[in-house]
């Protein structure tokens, strides 16, 4: 039996440790520095002040943009309000022929993109190269299909775009947020100037250069970085008849107070505190699967994530020893690597604000669950952090953390669990786990929740509307609806 | 030694089993199956792969001939280079048992038999303990029987467990896998549910198909097994082995199971003891890449024998 010893010895001193698998970074030119997109150019800005992005997983300068101001907004929305009058008019076919066109760039440069989207963002690469880009691209491909058919769409009334649209987009999904802003709104018929994220200019920059690509007419897309100064000015011009923005519930107040009174349409997709509920029927290492993907999925930036984890509590025990054991199996570490299933976090501002609510929740009283995890030295990082005994009432239950925190909490009857799912400000998502098909159907009328997903958490598909009720926001991006913010119907 | 847990109303308990979701088992097999496995790791892996392989020819057409170069093969795959392991085990059927146990002796490599009427399981209870007997007495360390599936898809629970607490028990010191034959059963629910039976009834191993009947092993067949492995150990404390086993030909697939076992079942289960990839074709494949590993280069396929 000497080979069975001989495995058995090296069995004892070697594991399965995975040898680095990083993404080529070769293929990738990222400038020194970006301008502004405006009028189908990158042209040099009125703003002299300029701010560095930079890679969060080791905090290097990746390029500077501009913090744009009062004259280039401007400019900007005068070049889109000039552009609306020829693509608002254009034959609608010919409005579907640009944004296939652009579909197709995103998939050409598919690995570029989702290569830049990680070294500016943190997210891993294989969530960037198997979600945020196809998607992307797919959201393109699929409002290129409602461009010459709104009439269809909209029987008997007269679909006409609007105008200018003026967006402001988050850094959790560069791109795709982009996508799901700009793909609707072309495809009415309005001209866009739309604002990156601060930490997260990069692909919206590519995507200026995917435009001139694409041969897209001049002013159709413009866009403008910098910070909250450069959003506000961006949603205050006069010119701008639309205005949608994904981000917090904070700020989303403030420019819903800001436009009262302007006659402006505003779409707003705000934060979350999202309930991912299992019953004890449900398939439970699906629903494990379901939990992580809900919560760890993009370091928990995601205003959808299920935070709040409802289970019911005959079988609180076993879901929770699976849940800590597959909490072990996570990688976090360099987001570039193929492997790696926990990138960064996105910038030290948020690491803050995560850092403080999970305090919060120890001096609450909450008990705290972290897998042996070895964080990086250089950069923001965060490990996979789950809360038990937590009470509905804890800071950690109630807030939106948007960060890779779980609060678990249980339940002992489908109407408690409705009540408690409830029981929040916030009303963008939820999450339904059992075998049942009927409590599916009961548990979704009773969500208070934009999205009510069953047996899966965090599938996002350009045909589905997606949007919040209460705090969450108004209004739905995605699908049929997500045209209606963007038209005149009368 | 495992011990069959004694249980009655057996059909009613297995109607408790849980079930299984078919889209969210499948995406994580998929999921799992794009971990980018390289260099060191991969090496790792490969010999893994050949240490836990059952080097496996069942042929109407095998002959002493043919299993004495399949011994040869498997006890030394790589002819002139000490560096590569032997494989685990040669599957034969048990009319070979007596050749494969000759010309393997003292080197390590086991031999396993199928039995029980293998492939279809459709035989007399008497017959299957039989030549289980025989196959032990003729020098089998391991027993791969199969389950009964017209029984099982009938809802005859009794009488699958009561057959393999038989078959246990005929297996003496022998080891035993239970062959699920997961082509045949036809959803995730009826293989988990299945996978409990055997490990209740006393499988040292499950094993997921003949190689016969399409389709034979699969990621997320093989996910769910793990997965009610992993369920049966947290309940008895009892660790429970597995082995795919048909239709893994490429050491691409070979590496995919590993990290699925890696990441369901963990370390401990990276061994032989606990893991078996049942193939005929596949060693070639590995030895080859673990080649191109070493050199840089891939090799013809005629520096490989074939056997």
């Amino acid at each position: 039996m000497a080979i069975a010893k001989r495995s058995r010895t090296e069995l004892a001193t070697q594991r399965f440790e995975y040898a680095p698998a990083p993404e080529s970074t070769d293929h990738v030119k990222i400038e020194k520095r970006y301008d502004l997109f405006i009028g189908g150019r990158i042209v040099k800005a009125h703003s002299q002040k300029r701010f560095p992005t930079i890679n969060p997983s080791n905090e290097e300068k990746l390029s500077e943009v501009v913090e744009a101001d009062e004259v280039d907004v401007d400019r900007a929305v005068k070049a889109a309000s000039k552009a609306f009058d020829s693509w608002s008019r254009i034959g609608p076919s010919r409005r579907a022929r640009y944004l296939f066109r652009i579909s197709r760039i995103l998939q050409e440069r598919a690995r570029e993109l989702a290569v830049v989207e990680t070294m500016d963002g943190g997210k891993p690469i294989k969530e960037s190269r198997d979600v945020d880009i196809p998607l992307s691209a797919a959201h393109f491909f699929y409002y290129a299909g409602w461009a010459d058919k709104l009439e269809w769409a909209f029987p008997n009334v007269k679909p006409r775009p609007i105008g200018v649209a003026g967006q402001v987009i988050p850094w959790n999904f560069p791109l795709l947020m982009l996508a799901w802003k700009i793909a609707p709104a072309l495809a009415a018929g309005n001209t866009v100037v739309l604002k990156p994220a601060e930490t997260t200019p990069l692909s919206a920059m590519l995507f200026a250069d995917i435009c001139m690509q694409a041969e897209l007419p001049d002013g159709v897309v413009n866009i403008v970085t910098g910070a909250g100064k450069t959003g506000s000015l961006v949603v205050s011009h006069p010119a701008v008849r639309k205005v949608a923005f994904t981000g917090s519930t904070e700020v989303g107040k403030l420019i819903q107070r800001s436009l009262a009174g302007t006659g402006k349409r505003l779409t707003l997709e705000l934060g979350g505190k999202a309930a991912n509920i299992v019953f004890e029927d449900a398939p439970l290492d699906a629903a494990i699967e379901g939990i992580v993907n809900g919560i760890y999925f993009n370091q928990g930036h995601v205003c959808c994530a299920g935070s709040r984890l409802l289970v019911q509590e005959s079988i609180f025990e076993p879901l929770l020893e699976k849940l800590k054991l597959r909490l072990g199996t996570l990688r976090l570490g360099d987001p570039l690597d193929k492997n790696t299933d926990i990138g960064a976090i996105n910038s030290k501002a948020q690491l803050e604000k995560i850092a403080g609510l999970v305090e919060s929740g120890v001096e609450e009283g909450a008990e705290l669950y972290q897998p042996e995890c070895k964080l990086p030295e250089r950069g923001f990082w965060f490990p996979p952090t789950l809360f038990t005994n937590v009470s509905q009432s804890y800071r950690i239950a109630r807030e939106e953390i948007f960060g890779p925190v779980l609060s678990v909490l249980t339940f002992r009857t489908p109407d408690e669990a409705v009540e408690k799912a409830n029981n929040t400000p916030y009303g963008l998502s939820a999450g339904v786990w059992t075998d049942k098909g009927s409590r599916i159907l009961w548990m979704a009328e009773r969500m208070r929740a934009g999205v009510v997903w069953a047996n899966t958490f965090n599938r996002f598909d350009p045909t589905s509307p997606f949007g919040g009720y209460k705090e969450s926001g108004y209004g739905r991006e995605g699908g049929l609806h997500g045209l209606l913010p963007y038209l005149e119907l009368n | 030694m495992a011990t069959a847990l004694s249980l009655s109303h057996l059909g009613s308990l297995m109607g408790g089993v849980r079930s299984v979701d078919q889209v969210g088992a499948e995406e994580r097999a998929a999921s799992l199956a794009k971990r980018s496995i390289k260099k060191a790791s991969k090496l790792w892996a490969l010999d893994l792969a050949i240490r836990c392989m059952d080097l496996t020819t069942l042929e109407g057409m095998d002959t002493p001939g043919k299993i004495a170069a399949l011994c040869a093969k498997g006890i030394r795959p790589k002819p002139g280079d000490t560096s590569i392991p032997s494989v685990a085990a040669i599957c034969v059927y048990p009319a070979r048992v007596a050749d494969a146990r000759e010309h393997l002796g003292a080197s390590g490599v086991h031999v396993a038999s199928v039995a029980t009427a293998f492939p279809s399981g459709q035989s007399f209870l008497s017959l299957k303990i039989d030549e289980t007997q025989q196959a032990v007495a003729a020098g089998a360390d391991e027993v791969d029987m199969v389950i009964d599936r017209g029984a099982f898809l009938s809802g005859d629970y009794q009488k699958v467990y009561d057959e393999i607490v038989a078959v246990k028990e005929a297996c003496g010191d022998a080891h035993l896998k239970v062959i699920l034959e997961t082509g045949e059963l036809g959803t995730y629910d009826s293989v988990r549910r299945a996978s409990i039976l055997a490990m209740a009834a006393g499988a040292d191993f499950i094993k997921t198909s003949t190689g016969k009947v399409q389709p034979a092993a699969t990621l997320p067949v093989s996910l769910v097994m793990m997965e009610a492995i992993r369920d049966f150990v947290r309940e008895t404390g009892r660790p429970v082995g597995l082995k795919p086993a048909g239709g893994i030909r490429t050491s691409k697939q070979a590496i995919a199971y590993l990290v699925v076992l890696y990441e369901t079942l963990g370390p401990e289960w990276m061994t032989p003891e606990r893991f078996r990839l049942g193939a005929s074709s596949l060693l070639n494949d590995v030895l080859m890449q673990i080649e191109k590993e070493r050199s840089g280069a891939y090799q013809s396929m005629d520096y490989f024998t074939i056997d």
